[in-house]
């Protein structure tokens, strides 16, 4: 029934009552009731939803929520350490200026005529992304790097037509019981042991569990624990001997001092955008990317869409559509090759603006200065007593384990000593790798400064005693 | 002195606008780096940092260090921000257009003020791993909205993690697999019964999870079988995935029964709500008997599409249900919110942390902003708007609402061209590029079309009367060009940002390139 | 490059028996009783409606075509100026014309060999030059079987467009069926499958970002083929019908089947080709078995057009439970929401057989589709 509302919304041009009740004339119809003769009484709410009243004004709702978004206190009130999969870097305005421009924010599913813009920005990123991995094929993004991940295991597992994953078992718990779940019915994941001292995937055991039944063997450089992979050579021939793809999983931020697994061997390369001109949001900022060689049976597998550039009628004009849009199955397996939908496409059009903005001389700099930093930070907590920086031995990138067994203290109190001297510590990583002790996972990046670090370490000292 | 607007109107009526999209000819950005240029400049290690470490690289072994840097484009930054800015002009969204022609899009207005909110630094500057205590208010904006969805749908539990409709599609086969699994009947429930009309992600993504996929036709007046669903179920019927209304715009009246059918054979029932826009405080999946549901946020619940993502795909269930949800869900004990991580036979975690939390945020404040009785009046417009729209579109030639003739509609409509095609030859999609030149786009339908010469239109409740008049004006109009002028609209676009694209290249792969230095590649070795 | 070419021919007499009531104008006798009802041929018409579509484009093709009412009338009238080949008997124009327009065509080695009749005259052009020149039906005459028509004058210009623009590229193989009439003039109706041509169609121009595009006709056939053949049990005979998704079955197993015929495989091997019923019955004996087929011709017909070696008896012998219907998604769409039909000839099996069946579409694919006893053609 249609009371007529008090409220004009507006949102909702046509609420306005007049406009209503001629519109309902003008289609014949009592009420809008008429339009919903096909739902079933017994299935008609016949009372309003019991939910808040509402915020009409946008004073309102703006006081409403700002005053609930207040208690929380950011990474810029407080001195971060935190990294784990989510990074705090500079975005820089100009990322924020590109994607608050309503015409991509709002865009949707156009054409490549009609939405030209889109289509160009987004396979600019994928060319920029193209050159940051040294790979010829990059995706339209997926939802964020554990997607990436678990999709990549099953293209190998689609492409070689073998049913198991070697997966390191340093690898994030999070992200392990995702790859399980998703690559459940066709790929059976297994972990590979790691060396002790580098944390580096034991190539020992690599030999020993790889086989005629292994799809992938992956790794992630640098791992979830922050150490660089050194033998990515080594992983990469052991894969290839037995016919498995060589999935890399990697940092595309690292990629500017570091070098990128296609050229040790990656058959299929994949990690998280949200470094790369992302804010934080709370991990709302994540995507995903996948990379190949321009080889017809990886353009195949790809569940995403791949966007390629062509002619126009007119000379010099570019075009950009759907590569290879009818894919057909090269696959010994005739499984369903995922789904295709939205996902991150706007950060994907963020990315490109931020390589453009670093280009390959930003990109070196941020690298080896966040590599400087780290490894600054590891000289200054090693000096502390009862502190092990870094756990693991060998190259880092931006994160460390950081060991506090001799201190005698958990993690949980460490981090909540940090806490109220404003600086939010390591993650904890006692539940997820109880093997190594009270430890946590440090994150430096070209956010910190020299003083920044040095606070660190003198709260960490305090805390410790 | 002469009145110059009367010319934009004929016998009262507002003429065509004489469109022209944004066409820059933009080089691809690699066109135009210069050497030497910088976009912006990156904070310098102070000299105390580099003296004691050293060299960085030096730990490395000699080929891990980069010896060739990535062929990044080198500008300068008002040129990258020229770039794309143009690029952004080169696009037809919600903001610029009249996007009622996107149907199951939901392509409402986004306002911006939840934007602004979202984009805070209360939201953006805050890491998902921080101390609990430090982010209450994040928290609370999504046990809050929770308990709105909670309301809106009669379920009991959601989750806020996938990342958009099919990820929750695939969330709740997930929970489905796992449900059977833990009842030990994982192996023999190895079906999932869906409909042709209902989403093609909920086919696509019940396959990815193993299962094999029976897809029902509906009856002569395009509503879903129901003798079929009977035929279909089993002891090996493991779920039913259904979107109602579905893509044709249609409600399901029986579907009370479609879920009595297969709960009778032990499958559990999620209600693909992608298109709830229609339905909101009308009907709900929890009375419907429903075991779960999901929601678009970036399309019921207003946040922007962000020309595909980012995105969140709420996906809720019946309390029996609850223990399967990825984890962390938030929970809160009268004090304090807190993730909790221990749901006893949680399906895992899909992504790193919690979702697209600012998605969530703006999802949240619109729906505070509409209350009850809003959300109430979205659906009443949006399924108003929508026949308003329907009849005006019977009223062109050539055009007809297959299914359910002469009932109405929900809120979208899936159209044929079909007669139109017969007599002039013209095809749906060269009508939907011709239109284009006039500042509108629509979308045809999934594929592989079942209705022919297909074109979906959902208009929300954002567009007001006249822009609904001018839209279909536009589509009549091209309709009788197709009819005296074909060759116009067959070779159309002709105002948009690029003419006629060839497509040939995109299905060779000795020239198909997806990254510009593949292209560049590939026309020299042509060139050989 | 040079230009395209495009053959045509026109079958005066097509469509003659339609507007008169009559099943058919094939044959002389027919064609004359028609003439004198004073019916008239409606295949100019629609040539002409399908040439019209051509005319943005007919500097940069030659047509070539038969003389009057065979082609060339008709091109002119459009103002096109065609190649004429051959020599007709203008007012007396049969089957063997057809055919012989055909062949002329062909060995000029045209890009496409576009005609405009009914399934007589798909049935002539294949049987004159079979399935190797991309063919296409403009739809004149009143029965309409066969799965090479498109689906009306104005969409058949189009494609031919399309195709010779090089802007549709795919051809499919799709059926050429014939109505019996010397046993339909006896009260019983049948259907032949005469064969394939390869006609040329369209899949969308246009791609969206949201949704993936259907996989191509031949990646469904060999998924279907991959989900029937991981089914196969040990020692049980498998009956295939014709069709070019049970060709694929076959292919599947490494076999070559015949394509118009049944034939019956077991444990991978091909125990009898191109059998009728009689051989059927006598395999059946005893043995445990399954019949896999597929819908034949545009009607969207699994038994009793094209596939009647597949008799009532088999059927009983084998079970409903044991037939399998497999069938591509596309074919299934194009029956425009019209149930799969059986005509087996026997009221009893037909009624067994209907209802809802499913049909295997793809590698763990299935669809639940309706089953319609029909009577007519």
């Amino acid at each position: 029934m249609s009371r007529s509302r008090a409220v004009v919304y507006p949102y909702i041009p046509n609420s306005v009552p007049q406009v209503k009740q001629q519109m309902l004339e003008a289609v014949g119809a009592e009420s809008t009731d008429d339009f919903y003769e096909d739902v079933p009484e017994s299935l008609r709410l016949r009372k309003p939803l019991d939910l808040p009243p509402p915020l009409l004004s946008e004073y309102a709702l703006k006081r409403h929520v700002e005053g609930i978004l207040s208690k929380n206190k950011t990474c810029g009130e407080y001195l971060s350490f935190l990294g784990a999969g989510c990074y705090q870097h500079h975005v820089p305005a100009v990322c924020d200026e590109i994607n608050q421009r309503g015409e991509f924010l709002t865009a949707y599913a156009g054409e490549p005529y009609d939405d030209h813009g889109r289509f160009q920005a987004l396979f600019e990123y994928a060319s920029m992304m193209g050159e940051l991995l040294n790979m010829d094929v990059v995706n339209v993004p997926t939802y964020d790097g554990y997607q990436a991940a678990a999709t990549s295991i099953r293209m190998a597992a689609r492409i070689t037509g073998r049913g198991e994953a070697l997966v390191p078992d340093t690898i994030c718990p999070g992200k392990l019981s995702k790859l399980r779940d998703y690559c459940q019915p066709a790929v059976e994941i297994k972990l590979v042991d790691h060396e002790r001292q580098t944390g580096n995937l034991d190539l020992e055991d690599l030999k020993a569990k790889v086989s005629g039944r292994t799809a992938a063997v992956y790794i992630e450089n640098p791992a979830y624990l922050g150490f660089i992979e050194t033998h990515g050579g080594e992983v990469s021939s052991i894969a290839h001997e037995s016919g498995a793809q060589f999935v890399g999983s990697v940092d595309p931020m690292s990629l500017g001092v570091l070098t990128p697994p296609a050229d040790y061997g990656a058959d299929i390369v994949c990690g998280d955008l949200q470094p790369l001109g992302m804010h934080m949001q709370f991990g709302g900022g994540q995507a995903g990317f996948i990379a190949t060689r321009d080889e017809e049976r990886y353009v195949m597998e790809y569940p995403s869409r791949l966007f390629g550039i062509a002619p126009t009628r007119v000379d010099g004009e570019y075009g950009f559509g759907d590569v290879a849009y009818e894919r057909t199955s090269f696959a010994v397996r005739e499984e369903g090759k995922e789904w295709v939908g939205t996902a991150a496409a706007l950060w994907g059009i963020t990315a490109g603006v931020y390589l453009a903005l670093m280009g390959p001389q930003g990109l070196a700099e941020i690298g080896e200065g966040i590599m400087l930093r780290s490894r600054y930070a590891v000289q200054q907590m090693s000096k502390l007593e009862g502190v092990q920086a870094p756990v693991f031995q060998g190259p880092h990138f931006q994160e460390f384990v950081v060991g506090f067994e001799g201190t005698g203290k958990t993690v949980e109190e460490i981090n909540h000593g940090l806490l109220v001297r404003g600086i939010l510590g390591g993650k904890d990583l006692s539940k997820e790798f109880p093997e190594l002790g009270n430890c946590a996972l440090y994150c430096v990046t070209e956010v910190h400064t020299k003083a920044d670090i040095d606070r660190l370490v003198e709260a960490l000292g305090e805390v410790v005693s | 002195m002469e009145d110059i607007t009367r010319h934009r109107y004929e016998e009262g009526k507002p003429r065509l606008r004489r469109f022209h999209q944004a066409r820059w000819d933009e080089p691809i950005i690699f066109e135009l780096s210069r050497q030497g240029q910088r976009g912006i400049l990156v904070p310098e290690v102070e000299d105390e940092i580099r003296d004691q470490v050293g060299d960085a690289m030096a730990s490395l072994p000699d080929y891990m260090c980069r010896k060739q840097p990535p062929g990044l484009p080198e500008l300068s930054q008002p040129q990258v921000l020229r770039h794309y800015v143009r690029l952004s002009q080169e696009n037809l969204g919600t903001d610029v257009n009249i996007d009622v022609g996107q149907g199951t899009c939901t392509m409402k207005y986004s306002p911006k003020i939840n934007d602004a909110l979202a984009r805070a630094p209360k939201v953006a500057d805050l890491h998902p791993l921080q101390d609990e205590d430090t982010v209450q208010g994040v928290l609370e904006i999504m046990y809050r909205f929770e308990q709105i969805l909670k309301e809106i749908s009669g379920l009991d539990r959601f989750s806020l993690q996938p990342g958009a409709g099919s990820a929750a599609i695939y969330t709740n086969v997930s929970v489905i697999r796992a449900y059977h699994a833990k009842r030990g009947e994982g192996e023999r429930r190895d079906e999932i019964i869906t409909t042709i009309f209902s989403h093609p992600s909920n086919a696509a993504c019940a396959k990815t999870a193993g299962y094999k996929v029976i897809t029902l036709y509906p009856d002569e007046d395009g509503y879903p079988d129901l003798e079929a669903l009977k035929v279909a179920v089993s002891e090996r019927t493991a779920g039913l995935l259904i979107t109602n209304p579905e893509d044709t715009g249609i409600f399901n009246p029986r579907i009370e029964e479609f879920v009595n059918v297969v709960h009778e054979a032990g499958g559990l029932c999620s209600y693909d709500q992608a298109n709830a826009n229609g339905v909101l405080g009308i009907t709900r999946a929890g009375e419907a008997g429903f075991d779960m549901c999901h929601f678009n946020l970036h399309k019921t619940f207003s946040s922007p599409h962000g020309c595909g993502g980012p995105a969140v795909g709420a996906t809720g269930v019946a309390q029996e249900l609850a223990g399967f949800l990825p984890v962390p869900v938030v929970d809160f004990d009268g004090q304090r919110y807190h993730l909790n991580y221990e749901l006893p036979d949680s399906v895992g975690k899909i992504g790193p942390f919690y979702g697209v939390v600012p998605v969530v945020v703006k999802a949240y404040a619109w729906a505070m902003s509409m209350g009850a009785e809003g959300l109430r009046e979205v659906a009443e417009i949006a399924v108003l708007n929508n026949n308003y729209l329907l009849q005006k579109m019977l009223e062109i030639p050539g055009v007809c609402a297959p299914y359910a003739r002469g009932k109405r509609r929900i809120e979208q409509v899936r159209y044929s061209w079909e007669e139109l095609g017969r007599e002039t030859g013209v095809h749906s999609e060269e009508i939907g590029l011709r239109a284009a030149d006039f500042g509108v786009h629509y979308w045809t339908s999934h594929h592989p079309f079942v209705v022919p010469e297909p074109c979906t239109l959902e208009p929300t409740e954002s567009y007001s009367r006249d822009e609904l008049d001018e839209y279909a004006a536009i589509l009549a109009h091209v309709a009788r060009e197709a009819r005296s002028d074909p060759e116009l609209v067959k070779t159309a676009p002709h105002n948009s940002t690029v003419h006629t694209i060839d497509p040939t290249p995109l299905d060779d792969p000795d020239q198909w390139a997806t990254t510009w230095r593949a292209y560049k590649r590939k026309v020299q070795q042509h060139e050989e | 490059m040079g230009k395209k070419r495009l053959g045509l021919i026109v079958n005066p007499v097509a469509g003659i028996g339609g507007r008169v009531g009559l099943k058919g104008s094939d044959g002389a006798e027919i064609q004359r009783k028609a003439l004198e009802l004073g019916a008239v041929p409606r295949s100019n018409e629609r040539a002409k409606e399908a040439l019209a579509v051509l005319s943005p484009i007919a500097g940069d093709v030659e047509l070539i075509t038969y003389p009057a009412e065979m082609g060339e009338d008709v091109a002119r009238e459009c103002g096109l100026e065609p190649r004429v080949v051959g020599r007709i008997e203008s007012g007396q124009t049969t089957a063997e014309d057809t055919r012989r327009a055909a062949r002329a065509v062909e060995e000029l080695k045209v890009d496409l060999l576009a005609f405009v009749g009914g399934d007589g005259t798909a049935r002539d052009i294949y049987e004159a030059v079979g399935g190797d020149v991309p063919a296409l039906g403009i739809p004149a005459g009143v029965k309409i079987h066969s799965a090479v028509f498109a689906t009306s004058p104005a969409t058949a210009g189009e494609l031919v467009v399309s195709y010779l623009g090089g802007r549709v590229s795919r051809l499919r193989e799709a059926e050429v069926m014939d109505v019996d009439e010397d046993a339909f003039r006896r009260g019983v109706l049948s259907a032949r499958l005469y064969g394939y041509l390869r006609v040329p169609f369209r899949r969308s121009l246009v791609q969206s970002l949201k949704t993936a595009s259907s996989p191509m006709e031949e990646a469904s056939q060999s998924a279907i083929a991959a989900e029937i053949v991981g089914r196969m049990e040990r020692g049980c005979l498998y009956i295939l019908g014709p069709g070019t998704t049970t060709r694929a079955i076959a292919s599947h197993l490494g076999l070559t089947k015949t394509l118009l015929g049944v034939d019956v495989v077991r444990d991978g091997e091909i125990v009898a080709a191109d059998v009728g019923e009689s051989e059927l019955l006598e395999l059946l004996r005893g043995a445990q078995a399954r019949i896999i087929v597929t819908p034949i011709g545009g009607q969207g017909f699994i038994l009793g057009r094209g596939n009647q070696q597949i008799s009532p008896d088999v059927i009983r012998q084998v079970g409903k439970e044991n037939t399998i219907v497999v069938s591509t998604s596309e074919k299934i769409h194009s029956l425009r929401g019209q149930a799969l039909l059986v005509d087996t000839g026997d009221r009893g099996v037909d009624e067994m057989l209907c209802g809802y069946v499913r049909v295997v579409t793809g590698y763990a694919e299935e669809i639940l589709y309706r089953v319609s006893c029909s009577g007519k053609t």
